[in-house]
């Protein structure tokens, strides 16, 4: 059996760290188009998002929130690597990094340095953490921010 | 300590195992305790011999589950020094127990305008049955505020509680905090207000010797699983004429007395708060838990639990950045012990914690007030029982120095 290091190393990457203690997305946005939070009910972990789109693209994203270390840094991560992407290319990193913490799939170079957080899957315990961003971010682009404007 | 752990673990098969490749370190005893050798070997016993359905059988197996069933009301109503045995009512958990008070002495007593008197440290279990009750009859909940050491402000649940308050319910020892409220002090309050004092006991009975006549409440609810026994039941304790003056909660079998095309009559109590098979096996094996408990003595596991719970608030006071949660005076407090650390999220905590082998519980404790008042999102919760060493203590210990190295506020860390 390795010792507790080595298992919980896997899971606190240095990357996954500096994202949970200095994001740089972190915040709210002046003029978002669409927004959408979510909840994990069982461990209290919330994630909003805010994006501004230009046409189909995500021209702005910030995300605010509370909850553990896997939970915020996987949003501020995701939200990085999303942005400036067009939606279909930000929903198909999302879907791919919930088929790598969730299935145990091995990371698809799309989802980048996402693959931090490869160790997830095997805290069971800790998958809905990781997988709340995704989502968010999933909801948030259909959810415009003024439903009657949006149709 | 005067009791004899190394003894105790032996009775615990589960306490015998490596996690991670480390030795079990159960500390999460606030959400449910282990079961020693003799309470699974009765349920297997009662599964192979005994089984039967209880009541109204004449044949041989049917007797015995009976005489089992209603013997272990006789004892749990020792246990808590209860008046009768009938005043005992097996549910399905403390929650239960809480919910059939509301809906049936609740809504026949409670009226609109009528007032509702809890506190903020209560399980969520103590604060949503009123709040429906509350809804359904238009009455209101007021909720007294705890201090900043974790204690129940007195004087402020003093003024709460007024000639419209229909109901008190307070919780004995917080799940949280650890708080023992003064429970017998609370039911002359209540009692001088006219109200019915309901006790939340799901953290006391397991933990310290209970008598419902000293307290002086007139509702006492706790769960089986919590005290060595099975899940699945839970106990509501009330004064006999007060049962027998309340509806019946669930309708059907085993309840009634006479049934008629135009209605029915109800059985005697506790039966007509009893409706359908029980949880006869569970029931059955609850006893070997009582007498477990009563074997060690209940001063005794009470003082255990007190030097553990001293020792622990020692040991983790020495780590910087972790702020413990709730009373430091032992006397006053058990041995639910929460905390939070600068910088790591309980639930990080308690990832890391487990790699060590060491099973403690994250998150609101199913106690959303109480953490809006501690203005935290969660807390870690270390919650100690009969069988837990202090060398176990050390062991968190020295995981929670590996969550420092992880999360150290210092904001950095070493390459690892």
């Amino acid at each position: 059996m390795p010792g507790p290091e080595a298992l919980f190393d896997e899971l606190y990457r240095d990357l996954i760290l500096e994202y949970y203690r200095s994001p740089k997305n972190r915040g709210s946005l002046p003029q978002p188009t669409h927004r959408a939070e979510g909840l994990n009910p069982t461990c209290g972990d919330e994630i909003t998002i805010e994006v501004k789109l230009d046409g189909n693209t995500i021209e702005e994203l910030t995300f605010d929130g509370q909850g553990c270390s896997i939970s915020q840094a996987s949003a501020a991560m995701l939200g990085e690597l999303v942005t400036g992407k067009p939606v279909d290319d930000a929903l198909h990193i999302a879907h791919r990094f919930e088929d790598m913490v969730l299935r145990g799939e091995e990371p698809d170079p799309v989802i980048g340095d996402l693959e931090a957080f490869q160790g997830v899957a095997k805290f069971h315990a800790r998958v809905k953490c990781a997988t709340l961003a995704a989502k968010v971010l999933a909801d948030c682009v259909e959810s415009p921010v003024d439903a009657k404007a949006g149709g | 300590m005067s009791i004899d752990t190394r003894a105790i673990r032996q009775d615990f098969p589960i306490l015998h195992q490596e996690v991670h490749g480390r030795p079990l370190v159960y500390l999460d005893n606030a959400a449910t305790t282990q079961k020693p050798r003799s309470v699974i070997d009765a349920l297997v016993r009662y599964y192979e011999q005994d089984n039967s359905n209880i009541h109204r059988g004449i044949h041989t197996l049917a007797v015995r589950a009976t005489e089992q069933y209603e013997d272990t009301r006789t004892r749990v109503a020792r246990f808590i020094n209860a008046p009768a045995p009938e005043g005992i009512v097996f549910t399905r958990n403390t929650t239960e127990s809480l919910n059939l008070i509301a809906r049936t002495w609740g809504d026949t007593h409670v009226n609109e305008g009528d007032e509702i008197v809890l506190s903020v440290m209560e399980h969520h279990s103590n604060i949503v049955p009123w709040q429906l009750l509350a809804r359904r009859r238009g009455a209101v909940l007021k909720y007294a505020d705890v201090d900043d050491q974790g204690y129940l402000k007195l004087d402020e649940l003093r003024s709460l509680i007024t000639p419209k308050t229909k109901l008190v319910t307070m919780m004995h020892a917080s799940n949280v905090l650890g708080t023992i409220n003064p429970i017998s002090e609370i039911a002359e309050m209540a009692h001088a207000a006219g109200a019915l004092f309901v006790v939340d006991a799901a953290q006391s009975v397991p933990h310290l010797p209970v008598d419902v006549e000293a307290l002086g409440c007139d509702v006492l609810a706790f769960s089986a699983h919590k005290m060595a026994g099975p899940t699945g039941v839970g106990v509501l304790w009330a004064d006999t004429d007060l049962l027998e003056e309340m509806q019946p909660f669930l309708g059907g079998g085993e309840m009634i007395s006479v049934v008629r095309e135009e209605g029915s009559t109800w059985a005697d109590v506790p039966h007509k708060f009893e409706a359908g098979t029980p949880n006869i096996a569970d029931v059955v094996a609850f006893s070997a838990a009582v007498d477990y408990l009563e074997s060690i003595g209940m001063e005794a596991v009470r003082e255990h639990e007190k030097a553990l719970t001293a020792y622990a608030l020692d040991r983790l006071s020495t780590i910087e950045g972790l702020t413990i949660h709730g009373p430091t005076d032992v006397e006053h407090r058990g041995g639910a012990v929460s905390f939070t650390m600068a910088e790591a999220h309980p639930h990080d905590i308690s990832t890391i914690v487990d790699t060590h082998g060491v099973a403690i519980r994250a998150g609101h404790h199913c106690a959303q007030l109480l953490m809006r008042r501690l203005g935290v999102p969660a807390t870690s919760r270390a919650s100690f029982y009969i069988y837990n060493e202090t060398s176990e203590i050390d062991a968190l210990v020295e995981a929670l120095e590996d969550v420092r190295r992880v999360f150290g506020h210092a904001g950095t860390r070493s390459a690892v």
